[in-house]
């Protein structure tokens, strides 16, 4: 549905985006992920055709930014980063202008426009000035107005950005429900938002593609998959931490708690592909050590991130 | 074009729902009807037509219409609703145009508004309508030159102070070079030829004829041409700042 080839941007002399290239298709919910300033509001801009690359393009549904800007457009629902809107219009007056301007007239707007203040609750605001809506308010104003015309493809920059726990949760509600039918990226910096609703998830830094693949496949890349946390009864004894480094697929021991050479928690990090659950609680019964907690990581995509973004 | 009118419609509603309509136009009417009675001395002038109340026209619209146009892009920039609007499925030329069109029927509507100076004339004595109606005409297309002049500053800034102090001194050039005044000194400074191209520049010059009801295709085409020519560098303004 998005297919991004060979895409550069330069500032100046800096290299906002730097010959990314990457397809999404219909169903995928791709979250964009990096740390400020990384391009992901700038290979935004340019799929929704706001600012042209300085080399490579991107093709909507077979349309392309150069050759076919308004098809492009077209297909496309667009929530900037800022969430703007015109502040002295009501909240209906601008999803009715929006609806105009994209081609729908009489009934038929009048239908998409209670339709869409349905799904983004903004029913109890509608007939008030935007001006006077709050922050959580106005960035729903603006997303209703991206789906006004019932893209297929969905471009959301920071959608649950400024929204309290509440709205954040149904902002991602009406995202997950909506992916069935849709191409959607969007980008942010909440891990946890990444993990609940994208399907995909590319890690941008200083432009480049650093990491691509579903949130289990990112966290897998992290040192804390598989790794084992252990919680013992009584303080172990030094000897004992040794043992466990020796056992196959381990790669390291941490203690967790208690003193430095006698702890009563530890971290045991598994090698690189290697599951060490099996070894490690078969050794624990054989030297009949009582154990409280055992608990199997599966890998951290916040130490990922730091780890490829180079934080 | 189909979508051009949806901007047109919102931006000229834009002007009614703040105070902005109303203290313009409220503004417009004392300035253009006060110049003519006062400064113009309509009253003991002897003489039912409406060219004096034309005649301050090119004076007034330096500050009039740059405090119409200044937030035209301006605003948009500021406020970041540009990247919404051009994100539509519009072209650069469309949003421009649209834009343009809104603010020059917004003015054509204050200019309509000084109907009684017709009825007054009419009162006074018997006017050529045909007169009137081309000073009217006259004075609308200088008015769209005016506001296409606004609306390239406009596109250049964030800052709607910035945009009118540019418009203002772009378009008092344009008035300056064909001021009586300036004029005469032109001619004693350069050669006649030189001094006449200079004045053929002014927005004076070309609405002289106008205002008193010789329509000169030359004047018109001037006019045309300066909105024609600004428009297309608002859109190269627009384009490339985002290009950039």
């Amino acid at each position: 549905m998005i297919e991004i080839r060979e895409l550069s941007k330069i500032y100046g002399n800096i290299r906002a985006v730097d010959n990314i290239s990457f397809r999404v298709e219909k169903g995928e919910v791709l979250g964009f992920l990096g740390p400020n300033g990384a391009g992901k509001s700038t290979t935004m801009k340019i799929v929704t055709c706001y600012i042209p690359p300085t080399s490579g393009t991107v093709e909507v549904g077979g349309k392309d930014i150069f050759t076919d800007p308004v098809g492009v457009r077209e297909q496309i629902g667009y929530l900037p980063e800022s969430a703007p809107s015109y502040p002295e219009m009501t909240v209906t007056e601008f999803l009715s202008f929006i609806a105009e301007v994209r081609g729908y007239t009489g009934a038929e707007r009048t239908r998409r426009i209670d339709q869409i203040t349905e799904l983004t609750s903004l029913r109890d605001v509608q007939i008030q000035i935007i001006d006077t809506l709050s922050k959580g308010y106005r960035q729903r104003v603006c997303f209703a107005q991206a789906l006004i015309h019932d893209p297929p493809v969905l471009i959301l920059d920071e959608p649950t950005d400024g929204l309290d726990p509440n709205q954040k949760h149904e902002m991602r509600e009406v995202i997950r429900r909506m992916s069935k039918e849709k191409t959607i990226i969007l980008s942010t910096h909440i891990l946890e938002e990444m993990e609940a609703v994208c399907g995909r998830a590319i890690i941008i830094s200083r432009g480049r593609i650093v990491a691509d693949g579903t949130p289990r496949q990112l966290a897998a890349m992290s040192k804390y998959h598989n790794a084992v946390t252990l919680k013992l009864r009584s303080a172990a004894k030094p000897a004992l931490m040794k043992d466990l480094e020796k056992l196959k697929g381990v790669a390291e021991v941490a203690p967790l708690a208690g003193k430095k050479d006698a702890p009563t928690a530890f971290q045991i990090f598994a090698q690189k592909g290697k599951v060490i659950l099996q070894e490690v609680t078969s050794f624990l019964e054989k030297k009949k050590i009582s154990v409280e907690e055992v608990y199997l990581e599966h890998g951290r995509v916040d130490e990922v991130f730091r780890e490829v973004t180079g934080g | 074009m189909k979508h051009a009118w949806p901007i047109i419609k919102r931006e000229l509603m834009g002007y009614f729902r703040s105070p902005v309509a109303y203290v313009f136009i409220f503004i417009f009417l004392v300035s253009t009807s006060g110049t003519s009675w006062y400064l113009g001395n309509f009253y003991t002038s002897n003489e039912a037509s409406l060219e004096l109340f034309f005649f301050f026209h090119p004076w007034l619209y330096l500050f009039l219409i740059p405090a119409v146009g200044m937030r035209l892009w301006a605003e948009e920039r500021r406020t970041g609703t540009m990247e919404i609007l051009l994100t539509l499925p519009i072209s650069s030329v469309t949003a421009v145009m649209s834009k343009f069109l809104a603010a020059w029927l917004f003015m054509g509507l204050s200019l309509l508004l000084t109907f009684p100076m017709i009825l007054t004339a009419n009162y006074l004595g018997d006017p050529d309508s045909g007169v009137m109606v081309t000073g009217y005409i006259g004075s609308f297309l200088m008015a769209g030159a005016y506001l296409a002049i606004t609306s390239f500053t406009s596109s250049l800034t964030k800052n709607q102070v910035i945009s009118f102090i540019l418009s203002f001194m772009v378009c008092l050039i344009l008035v300056m070079l064909g001021w009586g005044v300036l004029t005469r000194t032109l001619v004693e400074i350069f050669p006649v030829w030189l001094a006449d191209l200079i004045t053929q520049f002014s927005f004076t010059t070309h609405f002289n004829g106008l205002r008193r009801g010789i329509i000169d295709l030359r004047d018109v085409v001037y006019f045309a041409s300066i909105i024609v020519v600004m428009l297309y560098a608002n859109v190269l303004v627009l384009d490339n700042s985002r290009a950039k």
